[in-house]
């Protein structure tokens, strides 16, 4: 049974519609993420899974319930990320995972059991007479993970889990996402970071404009829109521009640089490599950050 | 589109109360210092230096020394700072830059449980803050024991009423500084003219019209039969009123939280 099914989702804010007829599902045990530019929707279409916000119009299942009658069973079941902290300084650590146990009415013995796992889990057991206030910017993260997973949900919902995180905060969120993984845990996760995308997610979507533009594994998406190897030349000359019309390669024009979609060991690359790169020139593999700059363009948002 | 669904309240808000009583725990010792001391300073003021002004005070029908007058009105004052205050500032502060609802929001709770919470939690305060004061009134002859201990519940009603307008207040004004308006506007000119500090029954029908509808003049009232035995209206109609202003206003308030925060 999918786990979230929704048809022709619409949230419309006065004028502006945020989401604009998106379907899509996420199976059980999957790692699915909602991918896009600052405004995409991504936000607001996850606030209508967890019933935060009224759907305009369409059909959202959760857990194969309805969440306009069923919301309370359904976020019984399931644990949100917001993108905010919404931690509460004034209390410890112990504390802002005690009390949220007892929204979810877990017995007390049960949240104790529980908080000691979660402290465990992310580290924080030197950590647990700590106030909020005094926590970094990673252990807040980590702490405000502990308190969604504290009712043991089925679904886990995070939106932007690691943004403005440090790289060693950042890996050390994913590994415990991935040991999550391994445990039967579905996720639904929205992110700006494409390696973060790659790392975590088994299926994705990419929106904008409050569509859907892109749907599919990382891979194929890479093949599909991108290519499995990419060169990047600064400063292309003339030649290089005539060469890329006459044979017709695959690339993006920035002007100053010149993105080309190949495949690896091919003729075309062994062309380029002896010919035109005299000056900078960096082969790599295809990536999502590629699939998504094609997609949603490459000029600044907001 | 977004009203609030007062069938969807539930026990659960119980939750939301305690989250508010263990973060209020940490400070708890420094917060019943005012109770304690409030009423201490207005009765040396009033006492000292403001009776030899005025006298005694005619209040039904009985000959009061000023201070004998005033002090239970300050048990009424008292609950109304407190109740109003934590729906507005606190509740603001928890909606706006702690985001506590929005994390709420996302657990089986909705709203109308949360904002129910906060009334209720701002009223208990008003309840306990009023024992405090209670403590320093009654030893020194200015409330009658036992019957001043009915202050208790009665400024938990008051509360309700005092937290419900706030939280009205909290869902329309759009950034903190504003709530001078409803303070300078509705709290203060209501400190004043709710029997509080003179009896209403001295000035001009058309003024005492505006302290009934003030809930802190019932209120008072109210705190007046318990403290002294003696007052000048129906303690039947006060707490009624005091009960259907709790109503009215806590509905609008959620009503307004909700059109705010649900989007």
């Amino acid at each position: 049974m999918s786990v979230i099914q929704a048809r022709n989702l619409v949230k419309r804010f006065d004028a502006l519609t945020a989401v604009d007829s998106v379907s899509f599902t996420v199976e059980n045990g999957e790692f699915f993420g909602l991918l896009g530019p600052n405004g995409a929707g991504k936000t607001s279409a996850i606030r209508m899974i967890y019933g935060f916000s009224p759907i305009t119009s369409g059909d959202m299942q959760v857990f194969g319930m309805n969440i306009e009658q069923d919301w309370r069973e359904i976020r019984s079941r399931l644990g949100v990320c917001q993108q905010n902290n919404t931690l509460d300084p004034d209390l410890t650590v112990e504390q802002n995972l005690m009390i949220h146990a007892r929204y979810f009415e877990m017995d007390k013995s049960h949240a104790r059991q529980r908080t000691e796992e979660m402290l465990t889990f992310f580290a924080l057991t030197n950590k647990r007479r700590a106030k909020v206030m005094e926590l970094s910017g990673g252990l807040s993260r980590r702490l405000q993970l502990a308190r969604t997973l504290m009712a043991e949900p089925e679904l886990l919902i995070l939106d932007e889990p690691t943004t403005g995180l440090d790289p060693q905060s950042r890996h050390q969120v994913w590994d415990r996402l991935v040991e999550l993984k391994k445990r039967g845990l579905t996720l639904l996760l929205t992110t700006h970071y494409m390696d973060e995308a790659e790392v975590l997610c088994d299926r994705l979507l990419i929106m904008d404009h409050g569509r859907i533009i892109a749907e599919g594994n990382p891979p194929d998406l890479i093949a599909e829109h991108a290519a499995e190897s990419v060169i990047e030349i600064e400063g292309p000359g003339d030649e290089l521009r005539a060469y890329i019309k006459k044979n017709n390669v695959r690339h993006d024009d920035l002007g100053e640089r010149v993105i080309i979609y190949t495949e690896s060991n091919s003729k075309l690359e062994d062309d380029i490599r002896t010919r035109f790169c005299m000056e900078a020139c960096l082969f790599r593999a295809g990536n999502l950050e590629d699939v998504f700059l094609r997609l949603t363009g490459r000029e600044l948002r907001e | 589109m977004n009203r609030p669904r007062l069938s969807a309240i539930s026990l659960r808000f119980r939750h939301v109360w305690y989250r508010n009583l263990v973060t209020y725990r940490r400070i708890w010792k420094v917060s019943f210092l005012v109770p304690l001391f409030e009423p201490a300073f207005y009765i040396l003021a009033f006492g000292l230096g403001f009776s030899g002004l005025i006298g005694g005070v005619d209040y039904a029908g009985l000959n009061l020394e000023y201070t004998q007058f005033m002090a239970p009105a300050l048990v009424a004052t008292a609950c109304m700072w407190n109740s109003f205050f934590e729906t507005t500032y606190t509740s603001f502060v928890r909606m706006y830059y702690q985001k506590t609802f929005d994390g709420l929001l996302a657990t089986p709770l909705c709203l109308e449980e949360i904002i129910l919470a906060e009334i209720v939690w701002a009223a208990s305060k008003a309840a306990a803050a009023v024992t405090v004061m209670l403590v320093v009134l009654i030893p020194i002859g200015y409330a009658i024991f036992p019957s001043a201990l009915l202050c208790i519940p009665m400024a938990f009603i008051g509360g309700l009423a005092f937290g419900s307008i706030g939280m009205f207040f909290t869902g329309m004004i759009p950034t903190i500084d504003m709530f001078n308006l409803p303070v300078f506007l509705f709290v203060t000119p209501m400190f004043l003219f709710s029997g509080t500090f003179f009896p209403i029954s001295g000035i001009p029908d058309w003024a005492s019209i505006f302290s009934l509808i003030f809930p802190l003049y019932h209120l008072v009232e109210l705190t007046r039969l318990f403290c002294i035995g003696a007052m000048e209206s129906n303690p039947i109609f006060n707490t009624s009123y005091l009960l259907l202003f709790s109503m009215v206003f806590g509905y609008l308030g959620l009503r307004k939280m909700k059109q705010r925060i649900i989007q």
